[in-house]
């Protein structure tokens, strides 16, 4: 049970500290957006769908915004539409139906090399490149964009310290890691050109325990320097609490609803109940263990 | 005649058939990589038109070599365009593994590789040259020792159309009984292909991702 009190506390300082309400008003935006229009939302879903060639809805009607330097997390099952959803954003897939806009402007109508470009994407799997070290890996964007070589050299350094991996490891392959350096990698390949937006696919899902909850505090006091606007995915609903701004629960293709981490644990919604329910009952389960 | 006695009189001939040899399957395995790695990677690429290019690759396989000279034979002017004609059909035979292997080799590479790079903004052409190209490599480069092998093999049959070569020496020791004539172009072409499959193997395994 102390457990649980303790991660409640965290959760309520941490949405305290949100920079942005759960219920942000459109009126305002369309306010801060006449200023500057950076201002408003940095990606916004306008009923989007998707289907596959078949036929097969994947996603339908979906709507929401994300705002600059909040940490939205998309959680839900697998086959829910959570990845979908985020190839969406970096138009790895384009919406049958509806409209997404990052910064501003319909991503279908964007140079999509030049949008991927300003996007960090972290997938599971990771996705090094084993034929590169991890240098070549860190660099590929700054040097796909032409910067020189000994400011990539620089930053890739900087970036290796960052994401806290030794810099003697520059010079070593995928391969020649563990499993948590790779996704540490991952992570500083993402933030290499100094993305604004970052989309993480599950991105701690295949660590331990122990080194998840490494990478999800780096994440943390990544987040807190850096103000990423960020698009999580996960199914585990301790990441999501710990990590997000706000929680998206995602179930069938649908977006179910949009909660803070706080409201997460007090909602009405069913499914968000029987999420919050199966999590309690690991703690209490081995609490009730320990009594009896 | 005894064989020292042999290759002393005619090391000077097997050593030029030898090149000969060499030429033809050089130029037609070049010729084959130029036409048939291009058409892998566009048919890893274009689903469509990978059943057809392979098909077609696979019944030029599938003729006989002997057939295929033979079909050359009546060509007019034979004489100074056999050689050319020979380079040509060793080239039909190489385009089979290596269209094949870099086929399979690029549609190997992880696609959670491509999705990252894709992810991040890499356009075709850098996917391409800089992960998929490098990826598939090692088994591209063993198609290229399947087509060198098979070439070292054929470009004996070349003779048959007056092509040269180390067949040369084989369908002159046929005609006329002679085991020596026979193995002085048998030899040199076994070792030729055992030279080819080692040194390729080796630079394959070399270049093997890790």
């Amino acid at each position: 049970m102390a457990a649980w009190m303790t991660l409640r506390t965290q959760v309520t300082a941490r949405s305290g500290a949100s920079s942005l309400p759960a219920s942000h008003s459109t009126s305002v935006c369309l306010a801060e957006m006449d200023r500057d229009p950076h201002n408003g939302p940095t990606i916004q879903f306008r009923n989007v769908s998707y289907a596959l060639p078949t036929g097969q809805l994947i996603l339908s009607g979906i709507n929401f915004d994300v705002f600059p330097g909040e940490t939205l997390v998309l959680l839900g099952r697998s086959g829910s539409g959570k990845t979908t959803t985020l190839k969406l954003i970096n138009r790895l897939l384009s919406p049958t139906a509806g409209e997404v806009r990052v910064e501003g402007s319909a991503a279908t109508q964007e140079d999509v090399v030049r949008l991927r470009r300003r996007i960090g994407y972290v997938i599971q799997e990771v996705g090094l490149f084993p034929h590169f070290t991890v240098e070549r890996n860190v660099g590929l964007v700054p040097r796909i964009e032409g910067w020189p070589e000994e400011k990539i050299r620089r930053r890739t350094q900087e970036l290796l310290q960052m994401v806290g991996l030794e810099p003697t490891l520059a010079s070593r392959y995928p391969h020649q890691l563990s499993g948590g350096q790779r996704q540490r990698v991952g992570v500083a390949r993402a933030l290499a050109a100094d993305p604004a937006i970052l989309l993480m696919d599950e991105p701690f899902g295949a660590l331990d325990p122990l080194t998840r909850n490494e990478l999800q505090h780096q994440f943390l006091s990544l987040q807190q320097r850096f103000h990423k606007t960020v698009v999580f995915v996960t199914h585990d609903l301790n990441e999501a609490l710990r990590l997000g701004s706000r929680i998206a629960l995602m179930e069938l293709g649908k977006l179910v609803t949009i909660l803070s981490p706080e409201e997460f644990l007090h909602s009405s919604d069913p499914l968000a109940a029987a999420y919050v329910q199966a999590f309690r009952s690991g703690l209490d389960s081995a609490a009730n263990r320990g009594t009896s | 005649m005894n064989w020292s006695h042999f290759i002393a009189q005619n090391y000077a001939q097997i050593l030029e058939l030898t090149i000969e040899h060499l030429w033809m399957v050089g130029i037609s395995t070049l010729l084959a990589a130029l036409i048939g790695i291009p058409l892998g990677i566009l048919i890893a690429h274009v689903p469509i038109l990978n059943k057809p290019v392979l098909t077609t690759a696979n019944v030029i396989q599938t003729i006989p070599s002997l057939a295929l000279f033979g079909f050359l034979l009546p060509v007019p002017g034979l004489g100074d365009r056999a050689e050319r004609l020979a380079i040509l059909a060793l080239t039909l035979y190489a385009l089979l593994p290596l269209i094949r292997n870099t086929y399979t080799g690029i549609r190997g590479v992880d696609s959670a590789v491509l999705e990252a790079g894709r992810g991040m903004g890499m356009t075709n052409g850098q996917l391409l040259f800089q992960v998929e190209l490098p990826l598939a490599l090692s088994v591209i480069l063993s198609g290229v020792r399947v087509a060198v092998v098979i070439s070292v093999g054929l470009a004996t049959i070349a003779a048959a159309i007056g092509a040269g070569g180390l067949g040369e020496l084989i369908f002159r020791g046929l005609a006329m009984v002679n085991n020596l004539l026979i193995l002085a172009g048998a030899i040199p072409a076994a070792f030729l292909a055992l030279l080819a499959d080692f040194s390729l193997g080796w630079l394959e395994r070399r270049l093997r991702p890790r």
